[in-house]
């Protein structure tokens, strides 16, 4: 029996691949180009960026996320992903087809795989989530001394806490109903009450970094294609 | 000189550039990175309000007489600081350089402030033309492009022991303002090429010297912040915010800078049009008006009169030494621009430290 696949399982497991830097799906940022799949489960996906200077590394990343993330779909027998209008495009391309890894797609100009810089992101997609989490709550009149007290359990559902527990259990740290709310990124340690105002603060300040970032990747992409953002 | 509600501003530009990025210009086999340079640049200019976007063919070789009048004229700047940007790699007379920055300051004394730049991989030549260049055009300020390919090398790092011996130089040459910025590619690839802890070390171990991280470390603002609150020599170019923000995207413009205000300072804080990425009129004028927009910003420093006058103009007058005639400067009481110990700290008595 073989399963048919359409462009739009194709398009929802792209939704997954996210920019590791930003941390939105790449779907979302605009940066899905075309996503066609033959009747015999060829899938061609073309991939764009704001800036033909984009960084090589999040380029590589978000390519070979996408090719892992189609080329898992029931159906697909072959998937391409292309990079369109960059600088390392043909070295990014090549290497991800040919499942070379960072390193050996950039003879000679890197010494290591991407794990720790998307562990880096992560930390940082971690400590923008605690804002998005924890501004509500001080707004509604939580005091530092609840927050350090707080667990993941006790605070009301959100898709935004959804996502900050999604991201602390990608980083490898705990995040059951029983779980501090706030933790360090780095050890997992739960963060004592003298520290939880400049904890915030510096959740505050990353998600402002982040969401800067963001706009000003959409404007780029926005002026360089003409598209309109979703 | 701007003049808005009875108070006038004293603009120094403190971040532009002369360039020629015109066909002519690009290296025969190097013209995909020249003209992709370029049309990013470009697209940065989508971000300005659309009556002053340009046609690429200005925007890749502007005159001097539209310099003169978007900067000078109609663009409010009293002194404009050139900063170079080489990629000779790419472009046959360097994108920017100091030479031709130099050649149009000189046809209009007292305008302009030229600035130079290095590589420490230049070596033991570098450090001679660093000192020719100090000599020839009184260059107090340099600019850093840590992310320049040489040779195959994709960038450099301000940690490499080479750089240090630069870092001396400009001190022995009286150079003081280090503009640093970081750019995507830098080798080792793998590495984050925006990271700023290099900007750390150095700052850390030259005291003497004022290190502007132009456009804030973008993409690294909360990086950025947290070495500034710690380090009393580093400065926030605001080239890219103000130019790429606050008209695109007001409200992440309003959070960035109420950020910057309380990690970095208003003393700490210095305005660059990024000219001829953007035009300085649209955002001297629009910065004068600007406010936070709405409750959710006040707990963020408060931005007043004074503010303005030294993010527009007094911080940068005070780092190069501009002498700034009485009727700009701030009255007694209204802070001290360029002050070295505006930063708040992260120490657990500083203003970080509560929920005010």
């Amino acid at each position: 029996m073989t399963t048919t696949v359409d462009g739009s399982r194709v398009l929802s497991a792209l939704g997954e691949v996210r920019d590791p830097e930003l941390d939105e799906p790449i779907t979302a940022l605009g940066f899905v180009a075309s996503c066609d799949v033959s009747a015999d489960g060829h899938a061609e996906v073309h991939l764009r960026l704001p800036t033909y200077f984009c960084a090589p590394n999040f380029a590589y990343l978000m390519v070979a996320d996408a090719y892992d993330a189609v080329s898992m779909l029931d159906g697909v027998r072959h998937t391409e992903v292309v990079l369109d209008d960059h600088f390392a495009a043909d070295a990014i391309n090549g290497g991800v087809a040919a499942r070379a890894g960072f390193v050996r797609s950039f003879a000679g100009e890197a010494v290591g795989e991407l794990d720790n810089l998307r562990v880096d992101f992560l930390r940082k997609a971690v400590m923008a989530g605690t804002d998005q989490v924890c501004r509500p709550l001080a707004d509604a009149g939580a005091s530092p001394a609840d927050l350090a007290a707080m667990t993941l359990g006790a605070v009301p559902p959100s898709p935004a806490l959804d996502r900050l527990r999604r991201r602390r259990a990608e980083l490898g740290l705990a995040a059951g109903d029983d779980e501090p709310l706030l933790v360090d990124p780095r050890s997992g340690a739960p963060i004592g009450l003298d520290a939880v105002p400049l904890h915030l603060r510096k959740a505050r300040l990353t998600r402002t970094s982040l969401d800067a970032n963001t706009g000003i990747c959409r404007g780029m992409l926005r002026h360089r294609y003409g598209v309109e953002e979703t | 000189m701007y003049s808005k509600d009875g108070e006038r501003y004293f603009v120094v530009d403190s971040h532009m550039h002369y360039w020629n990025a015109a066909p002519d210009n690009w290296v025969p086999g190097a013209e995909q990175y020249a003209k992709g340079w370029i049309e990013c640049f470009h697209a940065y200019q989508g971000l300005a309000p659309a009556e002053t976007h340009w046609p690429m063919e200005k925007f890749q070789k502007y005159s001097e007489d539209d310099l003169m009048k978007d900067v000078f004229t109609d663009g409010h700047v009293d002194v404009a600081i050139f900063q170079p940007t080489y990629l000779t790699e790419w472009y046959k007379e360097g994108f920017n350089t100091t030479e031709r920055n130099a050649a149009l300051g000189a046809k209009h004394p007292g305008k302009f402030i030229t600035n130079t730049r290095w590589d420490p991989r230049d070596g033991e030549d570098g450090l001679k033309k660093l000192a020719e260049n100090v000599e020839r055009f009184g260059s107090k300020g340099v600019k850093l492009y840590t992310a320049e390919w040489r040779e195959g090398s994709r960038g450099w790092t301000l940690k490499d022991p080479a750089a240090y011996k630069y870092l001396e130089a400009c001190q022995e040459l009286g150079i003081v303002n280090i503009h640093v910025h970081k750019g995507p590619t830098i080798w080792p690839l793998d590495k984050d090429a925006f990271d700023v802890s290099d900007i750390d070390h150095a700052a850390t171990d030259f005291p003497e010297l004022n290190f502007i991280v132009e456009h804030v470390g973008l993409p690294r603002i909360e990086d950025f912040c947290f070495m500034a609150t710690q380090e009393p020599n580093v400065y926030a170019g605001l080239s890219v915010v103000i130019g790429g923000l606050m008209h695109a995207r007001p409200k992440f413009f309003a959070r960035v800078m109420g950020e910057l205000l309380f990690w970095v300072g208003e003393d700490k804080m210095t305005f660059g049009s990024d000219y001829g990425i953007w035009e300085p009129k649209w955002q001297v004028e629009g910065f004068v008006d600007w406010d936070y927009p709405g409750d959710e910003f006040s707990d963020f420093p408060r931005v007043t009169t004074a503010t303005k006058k030294k993010i527009l103009g007094l911080n940068a007058a005070k780092l190069y030494g501009i002498e700034v005639p009485v009727e700009f400067q701030l009255d007694a009481g209204e802070g001290t621009p360029g002050a070295r110990d505006d930063a708040v700290g992260v120490s657990s008595d500083s203003p970080a430290a509560t929920l005010a």
